[in-house]
């Protein structure tokens, strides 16, 4: 397949930007603070004589002293050096969505960003009434009786459920008896991982053939002792188990309960609802279906919904509406307590929100329309080039909203891997591709997903910078093994960055460690 | 149908009739239903999704938006003493402009050389807070103050096999209620118990013959707060280093870094692992949305093998120039799942660069101005509100930025006299009636920099006003 599609001809900015540390001038200032004023210097004397002797400060801590335009400008020169969806990012597992300007507007107005969480409620009923709204429009896409917005991630959303799981056990007298919790190795790493830290034994089933687990192993793995099944569903292969309506007669029938992570909902919204399908729980990640921005890693809020036999040991407090207004509900016997302290990312539930009001139903079915379509088309395309496979080749279903993709035979007859295509892409400005999490199950994996945001222009530009990477694999794939080369800066010297000699997670100890300099 | 419908929505682009249809064609597909048949149709959801109806213009979001958020009240508008694990403080308006970047908003994970400068503002962070806290290793945040408390002491737990910790009784309910959670209930085999240690009556400081009766062979980790929950500065850290390593148990410390340009650092008396908010370097409240927290240690093997979070470590590119990557991630639930040290995800890293500007704008002078203007304000509010007929400081010295007022001899709760100062535009105090009935009707008041001596004085007079019999 040759294309004719012009590529990006895009280079990075470069700014060989030193690290904060380094830069400034002893003595220079970039925020200043007015002295105390004469009366209450008169009345309280010396400052710094307040401090009991035993805890005052002796050194000055060794930061950085520049100008605040000094400031700026560095921070600017870092942000330039940040591809972060600037081109085309298809980052799978992730829904890159628009993230709309209003929203992040919006919260900066200080009747949001200036509110106190311990405020009256009286005095914060425009967002109580955001909160509950978006609880409302979560509920009917989900079918659940009730949300909360207190975890601060999607993982964080799992573990409230681990700790509903613990509540209802502990209220009925079988958490004892019920220790087990069990996932599938698709299942994102959250699962086993809050699953775990929640003090249960985990069962992680294996895939069959089609792409996920049989009916057998869960069989074999549900006992007295489950307390839970945690699953996604689809899976970030696009894969579509159509058997977990009976999965969850299964494990209700076992005496478990079962947990939706939604967080592969775009492809499904409108489609169906975790409820239907018999599910006690689900969570929804609203800095990703629902266009709050990532922020590179949050601040993010899971969205953990349940039905009304499970709301009694939801985290608190509940916002709830009252007559004409809207009230927090503290009185909750058997809550299992904070998840995360406060009420959560309130400005990502905004966001949320305000996307749903956007978008409406029509624009909420249509965006899950476009996902498929749009993954579809890709996959297609994708399976014109070289050296690529698609996951469970078996499998010919079209998939959901993202595909798993393997460039095993790619890697084998160029020796390219995975890794030196991700470096080529962002010589394109693409930012790089989700390969998959641990472990592979598809030899060099990678997981595109374009949701509704893409133009097809844009997935056409994708496509076109894949195909060449994969030519220049096959025809100088030195060019692929040394890129980036137009990136701010090379790709990474291969340090062992897991040897305790080597690592260094602050400029103290790296000064220790390769300056050889004591640390101060 | 087109020329009736409304415009194109502005999110998506191949909602055009023909643009999908090209789709369609390519993909050999004769309809989007065609290509859901994954799905059983006993599975779908075939009724209405009953939603609001979509406002697509911006205008008109904006203005329903706004109009929803007019009806709250802020702290900008009134005059708010409230502290309690969320503080207002000034944010430098570089700091807002940084963290608004798109090129930070909407990053997610690239390579370290597409995404250098994001994780080299990322090791500024750890690079700075490590300053403030004089530790060598610190990790990338966690969600929030109480979560970083729970994680340490898992991981204290985890370095010396022990599966008790002790915990100030003086701890913020809503920090103590997570770190609960984390050390799970008694039922799992796992647990970890939670023994509280008292506090001194006279002077808020932990009890130490309280917590020598309370360690023992099978303490975990012994944590305290500088400044604690109710305000105070602990002055025995040493101490009670000594005595938590005598028992053989990890210190840990859990701070408010905008105090460490006036308070002792904590490795400075004594401390293992050091925890805290991030919320106090450069993020607005949003209502409890602008937190954050960190872990952080000696740069030990021990200690850095035990961490949850993702660690981002300098290093250098393949020509030599300074670059980022991370460092453990193998042990982490992305590496290990349910082997893994606790979990990761998502969490609060954009807050991170911002407080890594914030920490880049004041320097080591900006944080001794800044602590010394708290320390100023603060200790004035108290000396002015315990001049009130009626009203009295239960410590009156000896704390950072927030104290306990109690109000027993007005002979009015807190909750009637919130209410009168509401009126009158003052946010007061949080009521710790309930959580600390020894203390009576009192609550815990917060002045910051953001404070001038005009708005003390002012809440002095309503105090003065609202209490008088
Ligand atoms: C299926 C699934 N579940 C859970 C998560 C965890 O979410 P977070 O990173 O917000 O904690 C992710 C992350 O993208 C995910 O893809």
């Amino acid at each position: 397949m040759t294309s004719n599609i012009k590529l990006p001809n895009y280079h990075g900015a470069r700014w060989d930007e030193p690290v904060v540390m380094e830069m400034g001038v002893p003595g220079r200032r970039g925020a200043v603070f007015p002295a105390p004023a004469p009366a209450v210097a008169a009345a309280v004397g010396d400052a710094a004589s307040l401090v009991p002797a035993s805890m005052r400060r002796q050194d000055r801590p060794a930061l950085p002293e520049m100008t605040e335009p000094d400031v700026l400008r560095h921070y600017l020169h870092l942000s330039q050096m940040v591809l972060g969806m600037m081109g085309i990012s298809l980052f799978g597992t992730c829904t890159m969505k628009y993230n709309p300007r209003l929203n992040e507007w919006l919260q900066m107005r200080p009747e949001l960003a200036e509110l106190h969480p311990l405020q009256d409620e009286s005095t914060m009923q425009g967002m109580l009434e955001i909160v509950h709204g978006l609880d409302l429009i979560l509920r009917e896409l989900s079918g659940m009786d009730q949300f909360v917005f207190q975890a601060a991630g999607g993982a964080d959303a799992a573990y409230t459920q681990t700790c509903v799981t613990r509540g209802y056990f502990a209220a009925r007298g079988e958490l004892e008896q019920r220790n087990e919790i069990i996932t599938t190795i698709q299942a994102h790493p959250c699962n086993p991982a809050t699953a775990a830290t929640a003090g249960f034994k985990v069962i992680t089933l294996p895939l069959e053939e089609n792409g996920y687990p049989s009916i057998e192993a869960l069989k074999a793995a549900l006992s007295p002792r489950t307390a839970a099944l945690m699953t996604n569903n689809p899976d970030d292969m696009g894969i579509y188990n159509p058997q977990i309506r009976e999965w969850v007669r299964l494990v209700h029938e076992a005496g478990g309960l079962a947990f939706y992570d939604h967080a592969n909902f775009n492809g499904v919204m409108s489609k169906i609802r975790a409820r239907d399908l018999g599910f006690d729980a689900c969570m929804f990640m609203l800095h990703k279906t629902f266009g709050g921005a990532k922020g590179g890693g949050g601040p993010a809020t899971g969205a953990y919904g349940c039905t009304a036999a499970l709301a009694p040991f939801l985290p608190g407090p509940v916002v709830v509406k009252d007559g004409a207004g809207y009230r927090l509900d503290r009185n909750r016997p058997q809550s299992v307590g904070k998840v995360r302290e406060f009420l959560g990312n309130l400005q990502v539930v905004l966001k949320a929100y305000s996307w749903c009001r956007a978008m409406g139903a029509e624009g909420i079915a249509e965006a899950s329309d476009l996902s498929v379509l749009a993954n579809n088309y890709m996959d297609k395309k994708l399976g014109q080039i070289r050296g690529l496979v698609r996951s469970h080749p078996k499998n010919t279903a079209h998939r959901m909203e993202m595909t798993r993709w393997g460039m095993g035979p790619l890697k084998e007859e160029t020796g390219v891997n995975i890794f030196d295509v991700q470096n080529r892409m962002t010589d394109f400005g693409v930012d790089a591709f989700w390969l998959s999490h641990d472990p592979w199950v598809v030899p060099e994996p990678f997981t595109p997903e374009a949701g509704e945001l893409w133009s097809k222009e844009d997935i056409d530009t994708w496509i076109a910078v894949i195909q060449r990477i994969s030519d220049e694999a096959y025809s100088t794939p030195e060019l692929v093994k040394n890129a980036p080369h137009k990136a701010a800066i090379a790709k990474l010297a291969p340090e062992n960055l897991d040897d305790p000699a080597v690592w260094a997670t602050t400029w103290r100890a790296y000064q220790r460690k390769r300056k050889g300099k004591a640390a101060a | 149908m087109r020329g009736n419908a409304p415009g194109a929505h502005p999110y998506m682009a191949n909602a055009l009739p023909e643009t999908k249809q090209a789709m369609l064609a390519e993909i050999g597909a004769r309809s989007i239903e065609e290509l859901f048949h994954q799905i059983p149709a006993d599975h779908r959801f075939r009724g209405e999704l009953k939603l609001p109806a979509a406002m697509r213009s911006e205008a008109e979001l904006k203005r329903h938006l706004l109009g929803l958020l007019r009806r709250n009240r802020s702290c900008e508008e009134n005059l708010s003493f409230l502290g309690a694990g969320c503080w207002q403080h000034h944010v430098p308006a570089i700091v807002d402009e940084i963290a608004g970047r798109s090129e930070f908003l909407t990053s997610v994970w690239g390579t370290s050389s597409s995404d250098h400068g994001r994780n080299q503002a990322w090791f500024e962070f750890t690079s700075q807070l490590a300053e403030l806290v004089r530790m060598d290793f610190v990790g990338l945040p966690v969600y929030s103050w109480g979560c970083a408390a729970g994680h340490a002491l898992r991981m204290a737990s985890r370095l010396n096999g022990r599966r008790e910790v002790l915990v100030p009784r003086a701890t913020c309910p809503e920090r103590l209620s997570v770190i609960r959670n984390y050390c799970e209930p008694e039922q799992m085999e796992s647990h970890i118990k939670v023994t509280l240690v008292d506090y001194q009556p006279g002077n808020g400081r932990l009890d130490l013959a309280d917590l020598k009766r309370k360690l023992g062979p099978d303490i975990a980790a012994v944590y305290i707060e500088v400044p604690g929950y109710l305000g105070t500065i602990e002055s025995q850290g040493a101490e009670i280093a000594r005595m938590a390593r005598a028992a053989g148990a990890e210190m840990i410390v859990g701070v408010d870094p905008i105090s460490l340009g006036v308070l002792a650092a904590p490795a400075d008396y004594g401390a293992d692992i050091v925890v805290g908010t991030t919320q106090t370097l450069g993020i607005h409240m949003f209502a409890g949305g602008g937190l954050g927290g960190f872990i952080a240690s000696r740069d030990e093997d021990r200690y850095a093998r035990e961490y949850p979070t993702l660690n981002v470590s300098i290093t250098s590119s393949v020509k030599g120039e300074p670059a980022f990557g991370l460092s453990l991630l193998h042990q982490s639930s992305y590496g290990l799942r349910d082997k893994g040290k606790d979990w990761t995800g998502n969490s609060t890293y954009l807050w991170a660069i911002a407080s890594a500007v914030y920490m880049s704008a004041l320097g080591p002078a900006g944080f001794r101005e800044v602590g010394e203007l708290i320390l100023a304000q603060s200790h004035f509010a108290a000396k002015r509100i315990a001049s009130v007929p009626g009203l009295s400081v239960a410590w009156p010295g000896g704390f950072f930025k927030e104290f306990v007022v109690r109000f027993d001899g007005t002979g009015k709760s807190v909750a009637a006299i919130n209410r009168a100062l509401a009126a009158k535009g003052i946010f007061g105090g949080k009521d710790l009636s309930a959580e600390f009935p020894e203390l009576g009707q009192s609550a815990l008041y917060c002045v910051t920099e953001i404070h001038s001596a005009e708005d003390i004085e002012r809440l002095v007079g309503a105090l003065a006003e609202v209490v008088r019999p």
